[in-house]
């Protein structure tokens, strides 16, 4: 048994009514947890991508794998845990903020490569994309000032390079085995 | 593709209603019966069928119409139909549905939905079927469009029938089947972006078997539900004859090799013979063809065959390494893979394995059970053992889920595949009865016995209606304990005796087949088990064959749920003694 891990798998699925639904479902009755799942449009026409991080050993994770290809809908499961890829969360904190604090936390926005987006006499709204752990970086370093509100997106994921595949948008090959 | 059926008229390129589609699909697939409870959002849909060749079987409810598609599956291997209207119509067939999903039964369900801009208004009798099934279909659809029905249809029955075979429910709005479009109908191949259901092995993975094989000294081939499905009987007969493996069925798996073969073990797990449960435990490989290692054939995982190297062959990836892990996986149906292994293994006698095997049999079975004394008193195993010789093993048995439904797995030898009809995977009490009814329309010139509880029974007893109406015959014997069977056991060995919510008052059931002008016989001792048989048999009609059996007695063996394969309760034996009870273990025929 390998260690259990965090997993990021990018899921093409047709993009029809409830499939969401029926992946988050998939998800819940074979108690594979899901960390964060995100979904949105392609350049493909009629395609949709998730990007879904969840905790799995080796074997869970090609039966993951497995039970996403059964659905009718999920047309490509790429398990992307492994390959060269880019990760990144979108996070939009509000923080207390007085005229005296406003450099230093400026400062720090410039450190994290994230921006200021909106200001108000006693509060300041920082946007901030990046690996799941600079945000937290983030997070930790302005808690002090006091964190009002905060909202994040789930891990988006896309590999570096040219996919192998080499299609417009890849479908379930031929003949598979995810056994292999 | 589907024949064209003579008695169809051609209405490809006319205007049809909705409803009309929906038949017009069905008998272009091939259906010819169908199972339903009408309702108002799919009354359109019946008000059409009347003018197209398919038999409707009115059911008493609607669990009852998708027990018996599922029945009428398991028994043909075809695709069963049922048909309900929308909300509760709906929600009774999902019991029947979870059923099939477990056991992976071909199966459509048609519901109807009330009128597409009803939808989410909480409207009269509207459910969110589509979403309530997600999790117990292989898929489902909301059909809110004339046009989308035929393509729809076929769709479904494609998915219900390919890969490993599951059922599709496909809800058709109220509104869509009234309106009407041009009717299409397309005879090419379905390719669906995101399902491919054709597997191929690894030519690695079947050398890595073929090398395993070579090497063991102790090898046991699992032959489960995927043997039948993929009609794999006659190339396991010769893989087993070539390499004189000895055969372990599951539950689901007898009938798919012959149970009276020589190398044929009996069925292993919870309650499967001990010298099966203590091979596994011994086998040094286990070669498991279209099983998917359930926790009532394990039991503890951790202590579960760990001398043995595994070989899993299954249709479906989703189930390798899922509850065992396993060495050598190779995936695709049971019959092809076979087929490509059977020329690379070696003939071989392996006298010290089947001697062994035979030695740990000779110790714990009784040779012949009919000779066993009854000592006055009317046992099941005595009961089932009767039907089996009477029927001469060649009947459709179906079963209910509790002791009765063991005691049938043990002492009626299966020897051809689809002559056992049993809810495996969901273990749902009330479906023998109307699985029986959707068998005997598959099999009009079977013998179709019901073999289930008093419990079991009256959960969907109405259906004996259904068997009056339709006038047709399966044979009902009732276990009669007047307890609920298995839980009554557990209670007894796992919670200290308190028989809680167990001893079950029945109604008098040949009062019962009186009321709806059928047959009703009940049977108090074994010298009157023959008769009552042979009448059932000879009478036209259904007949419900009331067995007072033993109200105490237990299956045995048992391992007790998550023990250790080899840690068997087996059946206290007292010789001698006034209470000694006759029956040991499992039986074999002469």
């Amino acid at each position: 048994m390998s260690q259990s891990v965090k997993r990021t798998f990018a899921v093409f699925v047709e993009d029809k009514p409830g499939v969401l639904n029926r992946v988050a479902s998939l998800f819940r009755r074979r108690s594979f947890n899901i960390d964060s799942l995100n979904v949105g449009a392609t350049h493909e026409a009629g395609v949709s991508r998730m990007t879904i991080v969840c905790d799995a050993d080796d074997d869970k994770a090609k039966r993951i794998e497995a039970n996403l290809y059964k659905m009718v809908n999920v047309l490509w499961v790429d398990d992307i845990t492994h390959k060269q890829s880019i990760n990144r969360v979108l996070a939009l904190i509000k923080v207390n903020c007085n005229r005296d604090q406003r450099d230093e936390i400026l400062k720090i926005c410039d450190v994290f490569r994230a921006r200021a987006i909106d200001m108000s006499p006693d509060r300041i709204t920082i946007e901030i994309t990046g690996p799941q752990d600079k945000v937290e970086g983030l997070v930790s370093v302005l808690r002090p000032f006091g964190i009002l509100e905060l909202v994040q997106t789930g891990t988006v994921a896309m590999t570096r390079g040219v996919e192998k595949h080499g299609l417009a948008h890849p479908t379930v090959p031929a003949s598979r085995n995810s056994a292999v | 593709m589907t024949p064209a059926n003579p008695k169809l008229e051609n209405r490809i390129g006319e205007s049809l209603s909705g409803a009309h589609i929906i038949w017009e699909a069905l008998v272009r697939e091939g259906v010819d019966v169908c199972f339903g409870y009408p309702g108002g959002a799919i009354m359109p849909a019946y008000d059409a069928m009347i003018e197209y060749p398919i038999h409707h079987v009115l059911t008493r409810h609607e669990q009852g119409a998708s027990h018996m598609a599922d029945g009428y599956a398991r028994a043909s291997g075809e695709v069963g139909v049922c048909i309900a209207t929308s909300g509760p119509g709906a929600t009774n067939l999902v019991t029947g549905i979870a059923t099939a999903m477990l056991d992976s039964i071909p199966m459509v369900c048609i519901t109807g939905q009330v009128p597409s801009q009803l939808i989410g208004s909480d409207a009269f009798q509207e459910t969110d079927i589509t979403g309530c099934t997600i999790p117990v279909t292989k898929h489902n659809y909301l059909v809110t469009k004339a046009e989308q029905i035929a393509p729809t249809i076929r769709e479904a029955f494609y998915i219900a029938r390919s890969g490993r075979p599951g059922p599709v429910v496909v809800d058709i709005t109220k509104d869509a089947q009234q309106q009407s479009c041009v009717f299409e109908w397309k005879d090419d191949e379905i390719v669906l972006p995101g399902y491919r259901p054709d597997y191929a092995p690894l030519a690695e993975q079947l050398e890595d078997a073929v090398e395993l094989i070579k090497n063991a000294k102790r090898p046991i081939l699992f032959s489960g539900h995927g043997v039948v499905k993929a009609q794999a009987t006659e190339t396991l007969m010769e893989f087993v004859e070539k390499t004189n493996i000895p055969v372990a069925c599951t539950l689901l798996g007898l009938g798919g090799f012959p149970a009276t073969h020589p190398r044929n073990l009996g069925m292993m797990g919870m309650h499967g013979e001990i010298w099966v449960n203590k091979a596994i435990q011994e086998a040094d490989l286990i070669i498991a063809v279209g099983m998917r290692f359930d926790d009532r054939v394990t039991g503890n995982l951790k202590t579960y065959a760990q001398n043995a190297k595994k070989i899993h062959i299954e249709l479906d990836p989703a189930e390798i390494n899922k509850n065992v892990h396993v060495d050598v996986p190779i995936v695709g149906d049971a019959r092809t893979i076979l087929k490509k292994l059977l020329p690379h293994v070696d003939k071989c006698d392996r006298p010290e394995w089947l001697a062994y095997i035979e030695k740990i049999q000779g110790g714990s079975t009784v040779k012949d059970i009919k000779n066993l004394p009854d000592m006055g008193k009317l046992y099941a195993a005595h009961v089932i053992h009767d039907l089996y010789r009477l029927t001469e093993g060649k009947a459709l048995v179906v079963t209910d889920v509790g002791q009765h439904q063991m005691w049938e797995a043990q002492y009626y030898k299966h020897d051809y595949p689809r002559k056992l009809i049993t809810s495996g995977g969901l273990g749902t009490m009330g479906f023998a009865l109307p699985a029986a009814i959707g068998a005997k329309f598959a099999k009009p010139d079977d013998s179709v016995w019901v073999i289930c509880g008093d419990g079991g029974f009256q959960m969907t007893q109405a259906e004996l209606s259904t068997c009056a109406q339709e006038g047709i015959k399966v044979n009902v014997a009732i276990i009669n304990n007047g307890f609920l069977g298995m839980v009554r056991q557990w209670q007894e060995f796992f919670f200290g005796g308190r028989y809680v919510a167990t001893p079950m008052l029945s109604p008098d059931f040949v009062k019962i087949a009186d009321a709806h002008a059928l047959t009703g016989i009940r049977v108090e001792k074994r010298s009157e088990v023959e008769e009552a048989v042979r009448k059932a048999e000879a009478t036209e009609g259904t007949v419900v064959i009331d067995f007072r059996v033993e109200q105490e007695d237990s299956v045995y063996p048992m391992v007790p749920a998550g023990a250790d394969l080899g840690d068997m309760i087996e059946r206290p034996h007292k010789p001698g003694t006034h209470d000694h009870n006759p029956i040991f273990e499992t039986g074999e025929d002469d």
